[in-house]
């Protein structure tokens, strides 16, 4: 923080959460760093209906990968699958490596460095949660529009690149 | 604006600002502790803040609720009376600084004839107990599972059109709130922004919506457009002046989205208001008939009810009409400092991009408003010369936010307006970017379309 600008604590507009990267959403459409997992949505390459959904638990790095309708993912042979490897490739471009790094609790100089070095193994995580966090998420783009004017928007500026 | 005018504004101490912004944060040194361990200091801090609106119609209960909540006893009663306390002192902030702003610009202002009658929808009790929770418990006890704890019925406000204002407030602090988690680790808390928002979404559950409406036609000459996003909700608010009677008004559009999508991209959402953004992108004056009008300025606006006019450059109703424009009335529950967006002309002016000198006087740029879904930069900034903007007052300072400014870019004169990208970038770098990026808000659309209804 600039020594020359007013104190965070004094500020009513300001950015607390760190606006993440734009990046292809076609195949990982979900990404998240939440309930103690680093978790997200992939799509199937060869079925426009299916997903898979991916996740890995931070700190014991246990994973897993199933179809939303609780298959498990064919590609899980003793090591994280390919849509493992994408959910984290693209969480790195999402929130950057540092982030995901310290979230997993995991090393490495590149996304595939931290899919490496995970010590877990295979896990039940169960899907449904998962799943259902990405229709939630998914559900804001259905919201009825609504007309009035949100005046606390004045609380959220844009969020600009200049830090 | 000139120098004189910005000398005035500064001119002077501004009389019991820093005592009223004193006791505002005590109150939030209280809350950031929680309510359940005040101690007597805390204690005393809610007994001066209830003192200092004692003369108010609010000034019993505000002083029933410090002493309850000093006794340990702790009502939501008590808790929203205190966040009114907490908001009238800030509206006599924003009053004096507005007041101020008005004399030194010589504008002159509605005063306020509408009303907002109370209400109590059953749908935001729960959220009204995660609020009391969240006092009770302090920012500095919020883990994860509180943080958390009411997303459900922030989603079940978010579906009623009549509470999604109340909505986007709550889902953008919890969000806050679950990134920041657990905020016992943090070593500096946004306490004001925290305990505004917490203020302000108590009173807000309870609040209806503005009444007393007219119905106005005529022709908007716009200004320029702020931006507002988190990470589920977008809004652009189109600054204009309507003709014939020359009056500074304001329309909106807002948007649902996800943190995926921002940057260009947030134009996206709007784009079935091809009307607005047409004229924000093309720099069209918009031609409307009998569209509704808030007595706060806010136009409702209706796609339907508008027509894109002539080319209307910004700057020239900025040079020649903005000075004698009339402004609108604030609100009564909308009276805050961060609510200060008053938009004003300034020129011939130097900078080094974060700041502008103009015959001796200085104004920083509050390039924390500098949004990424347009042209503006600080570089642009500092090769600028003239600048449309809204001024700002926050951490105890005035700021000019840029929402249009003309420049000299290799000795060429160019102009650049936070709308132009309203129908796309016009930027071949940002195009071409956007272009590898794709368009998230079809990608996710598509993504609804297919998973959500099965
Ligand atoms: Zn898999």
């Amino acid at each position: 923080m600039n020594a020359d600008r007013p104190a965070w604590e004094q500020l009513s507009a300001l950015r607390v959460v760190s606006p993440i990267q734009p990046r292809k959403l076609a195949k990982v459409p979900f990404v998240e760093m939440a309930e103690g997992r680093l978790q997200g949505v992939v799509s199937s390459g060869s079925d426009i209906e299916r997903v898979y959904v991916s996740s890995i638990t931070a700190g014991t790095h246990g994973y897993n990968c199933s179809t939303n309708n609780n298959r498990p993912c064919g590609g899980l042979r003793g090591a994280p699958c390919k849509h493992l490897h994408s959910l984290v490739d693209e969480a790195v471009l999402q929130y950057g490596l540092d982030q995901v790094a310290r979230y997993l609790r995991v090393e490495g100089e590149r996304a595939g460095d931290l899919v490496r070095n995970l010590d877990g193994g295979h896990e039940s995580i169960p899907a449904a949660v998962v799943f259902s966090r990405f229709l939630r998420h998914l559900a804001y783009l259905e919201l009825p529009p609504a007309s009035e004017p949100i005046a606390e928007m004045h609380w959220f500026p844009s969020l600009g690149a200049v830090s | 604006m000139l120098a004189t005018q910005l000398a005035a504004l500064r001119e002077g101490p501004q009389p019991g600002l820093d005592e009223a912004l004193g006791l505002v944060a005590g109150f939030d040194d209280a809350l950031a502790n929680g309510f359940a361990r005040l101690g007597e200091e805390r204690a005393e801090a809610l007994t001066a803040l209830a003192g200092a609106v004692a003369a108010t119609p609010l000034g019993p209960l505000a002083a029933d609720a410090a002493g309850k909540l000093a006794a340990g006893s702790i009502a939501e009663e008590h808790l929203t009376a205190l966040a009114g306390a907490r908001t009238t002192l800030l509206g006599a902030v924003h009053d004096a600084l507005l007041a101020r702003l008005d004399t030194a610009l010589g504008r002159t202002r509605a005063p306020w004839n509408g009303s907002q009658p109370p209400t109590a929808d059953p749908l935001t009790s729960a959220c009204r107990s995660w609020l009391a929770e969240l006092a009770i418990t302090g920012w500095r006890g919020v883990d994860h599972e509180l943080a958390s704890s009411a997303d459900q019925a922030i989603q079940g406000m978010l579906a009623e059109p009549r509470l999604r204002r109340a909505g986007v407030l709550l889902d953008g602090l919890a969000a806050e709130l679950r990134a920041s988690s657990p905020v016992g680790a943090m070593e500096h808390l946004p306490v004001r922004r925290w305990a505004d928002l917490w203020a302000r979404a108590l009173l807000l559950i309870r609040t209806g919506a503005v009444e007393g409406a007219e119905e106005v036609s005529g022709r908007l000459l716009p200004l320029g457009v702020d931006i507002h996003e988190h990470g589920t909700a977008a809004q652009i608010q189109l600054h204009a002046i309507l003709e014939p009677h020359g009056r500074l008004v304001r329309t909106s559009v807002s948007a649902a989205k996800v943190d995926t999508i921002a940057g260009p991209f947030v134009w996206q959402l709007f784009q079935d208001h091809p009307v607005l953004t047409g004229a924000l992108a093309k720099h069209l004056s918009l031609e409307i008939t009998g569209m509704t009008l808030l007595p706060s300025g806010d136009l409702i606006w209706q796609e339907a009810k508008a027509g894109v006019g002539a080319y209307s450059d910004p700057f020239a109703t900025a040079r020649v009409q903005l000075g004698g424009a009339s402004a609108p009335a604030v609100p009564p529950l909308d009276r805050h400092p961060v609510r200060v967006a008053e938009p004003v002309f300034v020129e011939g002016y130097k900078s080094d991009g974060a700041v502008i000198r103009l015959d001796g006087a200085e104004l920083p740029f509050d390039l924390d408003r500098l949004p990424q879904s347009g042209p503006l930069t600080p570089q642009l900034l500092k090769a600028s010369t003239a600048c449309i903007g809204l001024m700002r007052w926050d951490g105890g300072g005035w700021r000019l936010q840029p929402l249009a400014v003309q420049a000299s870019v290799k000795k060429e004169p160019v102009a650049a307006h936070n709308g132009d990208w309203a129908q796309g970038p016009t930027d071949q770098k940002v195009l071409k970017s956007g272009a590898k990026a794709g368009d998230p808000v079809s990608v996710l659309k598509e993504r609804a379309g297919r998973l959500l209804r099965k």
